[in-house]
């Protein structure tokens, strides 16, 4: 079953990027395909039997648009700082920690992406359940963990 | 627009020189990495815009695609090498 | 639909330049990767999706189609990719006990980071 599927994906990608349909290309594409499908499929899936997967890429794709409007609202921010004269003075950087309710791999690697696009912060580390992040300044470290670590567990359902 | 591209290519090569400063004289060797990932973004756009010029895109774009995997697997495996080897 | 390509390769020109400018101006490792972090994500998916508008104004054939989505790719694949990788590089950097710079002089965690859980 999980040969099957990424066999599919890998092989929807492959014409994808070679956009040419003639017998010698599909051929080829057949046989490798197959070979890496082989080779790892239990990479791609390794929870094939987990239900409502649909939901998930639904609200992940609602949460997208909010993402973008945090990243240019992020790099305004950082404009901002650059290009003024005293940068020194204006930024008080520091690494704080707090403690997560996120137990799913791709919700951690989702919260640890947004936090790094968000303005001011970057995650430094996860570990052992606490993020590390590095803040510009004290006003958005404040802010940690806001609304946002609540956003991405509603995505995973992890509510 | 050839011109306007021409700009923006020279732009663009002038932010790589600017990010090669790093690259050879940064503090640490965190930065050094750092520099020649960014001159590696730089040049990802750069590609893209020179297939514009030269009427080649459907060529130099599968390179653009190949280029920025390697940039990605580059920097995670400096990343992952100076992490266990302590280089600091 | 060329306006558009030109403001949006404008704008990622800029993202870019403010990436570099505070990659040279700010004073330690940490906070350069706040300027390469964002600028360098924006910046290109910006320019990248100016060019595929670009590359659609000579006609929707399938070349021009499948080259634009190749580029729409790349973009999505580098809006993956960079914070991942500047991540990597961080913990790198954190674990190899790398200083960062405060005003203060002292971190404001304990230094080095305690390994046990003690919330």
């Amino acid at each position: 079953m999980a040969f099957v599927v990424s066999f599919i994906i890998l092989f929807v990608f492959w014409m994808f990027l070679s956009g040419r349909f003639d017998y010698f290309h599909l051929s080829l594409g057949i046989i490798s395909c197959a070979i890496v499908a082989h080779a790892s499929h239990d990479l791609l899936f390794k929870d094939i039997r987990a239900k409502n997967r649909h939901i998930e890429v639904i609200r992940f794709i609602k949460y997208l648009p909010w993402l973008f409007y945090q990243i240019v609202l992020a790099n305004i921010h950082v404009a901002y700082l650059v290009l003024h004269p005293r940068t020194l003075k204006l930024i008080d950087p520091h690494i704080i920690r707090f403690k997560t309710g996120l137990r799913k791999d791709l919700s951690l690697v989702t919260f640890g992406n947004s936090i790094t696009l968000t303005p001011g912060t970057i995650t430094v580390l996860i570990k052992e359940g606490h993020y590390y992040v590095h803040a510009i300044d004290r006003f958005v470290a404040e802010g940690l963990p806001g609304d946002m670590e609540k956003m991405v567990g509603h995505i995973y359902m992890e509510d | 627009m050839e011109s306007f591209f021409l700009a923006i290519g020279l732009i663009l090569g002038l932010l790589i020189l600017l990010s090669l400063y790093r690259g050879v004289f940064g503090p640490t060797l965190f930065d050094r990495i750092i520099g020649v990932g960014f001159v590696g973004s730089k040049t990802l756009v750069l590609l893209v815009l020179m297939g514009f010029m030269y009427g080649r895109i459907d060529m130099f774009v599968d390179i653009s695609l190949a280029y920025s995997i390697l940039i990605f697997i580059g920097t995670l495996v400096f990343a992952k090498y100076f992490k266990s080897k302590g280089a600091m | 639909m060329s306006i558009a390509a030109i403001l949006l390769l404008s704008a990622g020109t800029f993202f870019f330049a403010t990436g570099v400018i505070g990659f040279l101006r700010f004073p330690d490792f940490y906070s350069r990767m706040h300027a390469t972090g964002k600028g360098d994500t924006l910046g290109a998916v910006l320019m990248l999706a100016g060019l595929a508008l670009y590359n659609l104004d000579g006609g929707f054939s399938l070349g021009n189609l499948l080259v634009s989505m190749k580029l729409l790719f790349i973009g999505v694949f580098w809006f993956l990719a960079n914070p991942t990788a500047t991540h990597a590089i961080l913990r790198a950097a954190f674990d190899s006990g790398l200083m960062p710079w405060t005003k203060d002089g002292k971190p404001v965690i304990e230094w080095p980071p305690k390994s046990q859980e003690d919330t």
